[in-house]
Parts: C-alpha cells; structure tokens; sequence
C-alpha cells in the first residue's frame, strides 16, 4: 500500500502555494501600512486645497489601484462652481 | 502586579475563546490566581466555553457602568478556587465598552489576579481594540490558512501601533499560537507547516495545538480543555503553552509527529 502511495502520490501540492501567495500579498499590504495611507493621503490633499478654495470634504476621492508593475495614485476633486471662478 | 495577556487572531472561529480558557485554566493549576475576561460584547461565548452560562449574573459592562462591584461580577470556576470569570454582556449596543471604563476595571484586576486574560472579539473594531489596548502580552492565535495568517499579520500591525504599550514607544511582548494543526497533512504538503507560518509573521512561537476531536468534546461538557481531559493532546500542547508564558523555558514539539520525536524535542528554540 505504502509502495503504491509512493508512485501515485499527487504530484500537487497546495502549501507551497498558499506561502508564495501569503509572502507577496502581506509585502504589499506592509508596505502600505494598513488602509490607512489613502486615508492620510485624502485629508493632508484636503487641507493643502481648502487653503486656496473653499471645497466640500465629501467630494474628494482618493484611490490606490495596485498592480503587479505600477502602483496608481488616483484624485478627484470637485471644485464648486462659484470658487472655481473667484480663483 | 498581575499580567495583562489579550488573546487576538483578526478572524473569527480560530480558537480564541478555546485558548483564552484552556490557558487561563491551565495556569490556575499552576496555583496562580487568573481572571479571564470575555471583551466579545454582544457575542460572548467564555461562559458557555467555561460551563459557567449559568451563572452569569453581572458583567464587564454592569461593571463599567457602576451598576455592580467587580467582586459581584466575577465567577469562580467549581473546580478550580483560583480561576474567576468576566463575563461579557449581552446588549447590541456597540459603545456599551469605553476606554475609560475597560483601563479602570483592568486596572482593577491587576490588583488581584496574577493573570488576566482577555478574550478578544474577532475583527478590527473597538471591542478588539479595546481588549488589546491594556495588554502587556500578546497571544496571536493563527491557523494554518491563509486568511488566518493574512489576518494575524494585520493585527500584530495593530499591537505595534494602537496599544498603549506601542503609543509609550515600548515593545508589545507577541507570542504565536498555532491553533488546529495537522502534522499529517502538513507533512503531506496540503497545509502550511510551522517554519512557514512562523517566517511568514516573524513572532515567536508560544505553542502548537493539534487538531483534535477532544476540543469539541471539551465545549460541548463546558470545560475547558485542559480541565475536561488533562492527558489529551492538546491539553498537554496548552499546559506547555502556559508553562512558558510564566517564563519556563520548554522545547516545542510538534503534536502527533511520528517520526524524530527527540530531533524535534531538541531542534526547535521556544519563545
């Protein structure tokens, strides 16, 4: 039975897997310190802008999309009409 | 001074309350006078782990709130004298803990109980947070699975960061308890093995619990493990477990290995 096992032993094993996909998911999320980069990100862009326009807090949007080769830091800022045209 | 440990995972269904009473009752046999605590409000389940459901009459809230002593609220164990119970309540309502609140009953614990143990509710919300805040040593139950790992890893960040040992610039004391591991399928290759987990979140190893029938056996009697069938495997992987939190020095085993048992006796360094 043990000899037999031997040879038809699958030759895929998952563990190996679930390492490999563990170590360079939690590289990435380490490196972001948690969620809270884009959290940090939005009120410091807020804080520069409002200097300058008056802005609503909830219509500004910060994103980090994460890809294998490129990170892309995306913001959205909706600038009220009426401050936009006092700038 | 008693110790502060705060039992914590990130993912629900680890094995937190199993540990929380397995090692808070394994250190009553050591004669040391133990609290544990069941920060899981709205969900509490230490009572029930415990077999003491019914006899729940105040708890960690009433307290906070004054409407009891913490004597009142505390449960001593039938079988052990020096093992009490904080039971969690009931209510839904999620602001019913407050920090104030927890750092004085703590506080207050530290005074009499050479251990208190909190049970941590799963999750990243207050209750954990909470429970973690006090504490001066951490136990990270992890599976071997990968969203147990992935959710351990986020909360050693949180022991570093939110405690107030991490905000006093010192040094959060973490320890891994590797819960429901099979050295079979392990061996097999079709589970993570301990080197794996442990390099994976770089904390020092506090024990590994086999997975076993006699845990379910244990809860379903409501006893904890190591007082329901003392000579069990995991039993004796928590009595182990307990012996070095108190600082003793014992070499991890690998539960139900076959193969090599003094090579592993020797050729692993505990935490």
């Amino acid at each position: 039975m043990s000899i037999l096992r031997l040879f038809t032993r699958s030759p895929r094993r998952s563990a190996p897997a679930a390492r490999e996909r563990l170590q360079v998911l939690l590289a990435h999320e380490r490196a972001s310190a948690g969620s809270d980069l884009t959290t940090i990100l939005r009120e410091e862009i807020l804080a520069v802008i409002a200097k300058h326009v008056q802005l609503d807090a909830d219509r500004v949007t910060v994103k980090v999309d994460r890809d294998e080769n490129v990170s892309i830091l995306e913001i959205d800022v909706e600038i009220p009409l009426d401050a936009a045209r006092a700038a | 001074m008693g110790k502060v440990i705060v039992v914590t995972s990130g993912k629900g269904g680890v094995g937190k309350t199993t540990s929380t009473a397995a090692l808070g009752a394994a250190l009553a046999q050591r004669n040391e006078k133990v609290a544990v605590v069941d920060f899981d409000v709205g969900l509490r389940n230490l009572d029930l782990v415990m077999g003491a459901e019914r006899r729940v009459v105040y708890d960690l809230v009433n307290v906070i709130n004054g409407d009891a002593k913490l004597p009142q609220a505390l449960i001593r164990d039938k079988r052990l004298d020096t093992l009490f119970l904080l039971p969690a309540s009931q209510t839904r309502d999620k602001d019913a803990l407050t920090e104030e609140g927890v750092e004085r009953v703590i506080g207050e614990l530290k005074k009499y109980f050479d251990w208190v143990i909190c049970d941590s509710p799963a999750g990243i919300e207050k209750g954990a947070t909470l429970a973690m805040r006090h504490a001066d040593v951490a136990v990270v139950v992890t599976n071997p699975e990968v969203s147990s790992v992935r959710d351990s890893d986020r909360i050693i960040g949180m022991l570093d960061s939110k405690t107030l040992k991490a905000e006093n610039g010192e040094r959060m004391e973490k320890h891994l308890l590797l819960t429901r591991y099979d050295s079979n399928r392990a061996e097999r290759g079709d589970m993570l093995k301990v080197d794996d987990v442990l390099e994976i979140l770089s904390i020092p190893l506090l024990g590994i619990i086999p997975e076993s029938m006699d845990v379910l056996k244990a809860s379903n009697l409501g006893a904890p493990v190591t007082l329901a069938d003392q000579r069990s495997a995991p039993a004796q992987a928590y009595f182990e477990a307990a012996r070095r939190l108190a600082g003793e020095v014992v070499p991890v085993t690998i539960p139900g290995e076959k193969r090599g048992i003094f090579g592993k006796l020797f050729g692993r360094k505990a935490a």
